[in-house]
């Protein structure tokens, strides 16, 4: 069973591994109001970290945020890359999350089709 | 919702919109006295009576963004269900503690579900906030605090793709041991 002893270890391999520290990376954001979680936000959320381990993305900072009030397009994800709009995603199911981080945050190309809205910061 | 577990998450985001720095969860169940609690602590902006005893009116509710508020309703009625209740605590200025109670043998109750994805999610998405976490089944307890993980990793982040492999592993595996191997 692992214990916070093998973090230890992990922490101790990771601060020789380090070399450059990537700030500003890219956002992604989900909607974890009731209506977010009712409509499977916490697997969708489940589903980015499982990526995000699986491709060994570094630079991703993972939020949960509250109700926007497009309840009805929930399952609702944001991806910010930065310096670019930040992109809306809508009705989001686990099954669509390794294409938007594979298209989107990876190769910054916008899946049109699951789109519900977009924001200039 | 079908999980008591995603009912958490719903309650944790309250005391996120409340302002909250520090969270406290605890989960316990008792055969002996067949009760299953869940209490959440935080040190939020907290109510005031009157706003007490409206939380639970699905048509009070904080946001702006639209009119009704079902999260605390919904806890509310499932506990109640189940031979339970809920209760809220609170003082402005001080936080809010919030206590579902269920039947633990009641057929209508719904299942913890997957406990461990609830509690990652919180940990790694709000890396800004103390989270306290203790899980009681009977003789059997886990305890994690944010405060000593972050105190490991320093200025590694918590998704850092290695911490969340452990993370996982490591929420997964002890939350199963105190169901004796198998998930809530």
């Amino acid at each position: 069973m692992k214990t916070v002893e093998d973090l230890r270890r992990l922490r101790e391999e990771l601060k020789s591994q380090m070399r450059v520290r990537h700030e500003g990376g890219t956002r992604i954001i989900v909607g974890m109001g009731t209506c977010g979680i009712a409509a499977g936000a916490r697997e969708v959320m489940t589903a980015v970290l499982d990526e995000i381990a699986k491709r060994k993305l570094e630079d991703v900072v993972v939020r949960q945020t509250g109700c926007i009030g497009m309840c009805e397009k929930e399952v609702l994800l944001d991806v910010v890359r930065p310096g670019e709009p930040r992109i809306t995603y809508g009705k989001v199911k686990p099954e669509h999350v390794p294409l938007i981080i594979a298209e989107h945050v990876v190769n910054g190309r916008i899946v049109e089709d699951l789109v519900v809205g977009k924001i200039i910061e | 919702m079908h999980e008591l577990s995603l009912h958490i998450l719903d309650l944790v985001q309250n005391s996120l919109e409340a302002g909250a720095q520090t969270i406290w969860l605890g989960i316990v169940e008792d055969a002996e006295a067949d009760k299953l609690t869940i209490r959440i602590t935080d040190d939020g902006k907290g109510m005031d009576e009157a706003t007490v005893s409206r939380a639970t009116d699905p048509f009070v509710t904080g946001r702006t963004t639209r009119k009704v508020g079902l999260g605390l309703p919904l806890i509310q009625m499932t506990a109640t269900q189940c031979g339970g209740h809920l209760s809220i605590a609170s003082k402005p200025g001080q936080g809010t503690t919030v206590e579902a109670v269920y039947q633990l043998s009641h057929w209508d109750r719904p299942p913890l579900g997957n406990v461990a994805d609830t509690i990652k999610t919180i940990i790694v998405a709000n890396p800004g906030i103390t989270f306290y976490y203790l899980h009681r089944v009977g003789h059997k307890a886990f305890f994690v605090s944010t405060q000593e993980l972050k105190e490991i990793l320093g200025d590694i982040p918590f998704s850092h793709p290695e911490v969340l492999a452990w993370l996982d592993n490591y929420l997964k595996e002890n939350t199963a041991n105190l169901y004796g191997g198998v998930q809530p």
